[in-house]
């Protein structure tokens, strides 16, 4: 299990390259399934449109909640490996916020345990994000989107 | 006989608070907290409170030492 706070961009596809790999030597053979959910930022939100957005966490708070959604998510679904990566700080259009990936058995647990991930972590994990619109004010997203 | 409280996101701006320590003296409760922190500014109704990174509820009892977090709804993902 691997869960990590990044201040830089970076590419969910290698990351997931590098995971796989790992997971090769010391779960060989025993993956039948993995599913991956990255959320990536957009440049319009809620019909204004977005420049770039600052993500505010609590650090210590952040990292213990992430620890503790990802250990459940482990043990409902007894999977095999778990990554979460997830920027903090400035972000811009495009980037990737956040990965996710759970590998089981088969495919009924990594679909809900990814699902699981990141509906617990939105409205668990202490993250905010401000938002730098088109004519440079600012605004704090105040809820999730439904879905 | 000391806590910490501290502020995050927009509350932090609106309050302009960021993280304080404070006497523990008077203070039972994280509601208690909030209004000597904030100087009895209204607590908004969709507060989110942690003591020591658990969520808890406004009449948690805090205790010496304690750090004690309020903050808006999250948004992360």
């Amino acid at each position: 299990m691997k869960i990590e706070l990044r201040h830089q961009a970076f590419d969910p596809w290698l990351e997931l390259q590098h995971a796989e790999i790992a997971l090769r030597d010391s779960a060989s053979g025993q993956f039948g399934a993995a599913c991956i959910f990255v959320g990536t930022m957009r440049d319009l939100n809620e019909d204004v449109s977005v420049k770039n957005m600052f993500l505010e966490h609590y650090p210590e708070m952040t990292q213990q909640h992430l620890q503790n959604i990802a250990t459940e998510a482990i043990d409902k679904w007894q999977l095999l490996n778990l990554l979460v990566i997830h920027r903090v700080g400035h972000i811009e259009p495009n980037d990737n916020i956040i990965l996710l990936a759970a590998w089981s058995a088969h495919r009924d647990a990594a679909f809900k345990a990814c699902r699981y991930l990141i509906e617990e972590l939105k409205h668990r994990a202490p993250f905010w994000k401000k938002e730098t619109l088109s004519n440079n004010s600012e605004r704090w997203v105040t809820k999730n989107t439904p879905s | 006989m000391t806590i910490t409280v501290k502020f995050f996101a927009s509350l932090r701006e609106s309050l302009n608070l960021s993280s304080q320590t404070l006497n523990h003296e008077g203070i039972n409760t994280a509601s208690d907290a909030w209004h000597k922190a904030t100087k009895g500014a209204a607590m908004p109704h969709n507060v989110l409170i942690a003591v020591n990174m658990d969520y808890v509820k406004d009449t948690h009892k805090i205790k010496d030492g304690d750090e004690i977090a309020f903050f808006p709804p999250v948004t992360g993902g």
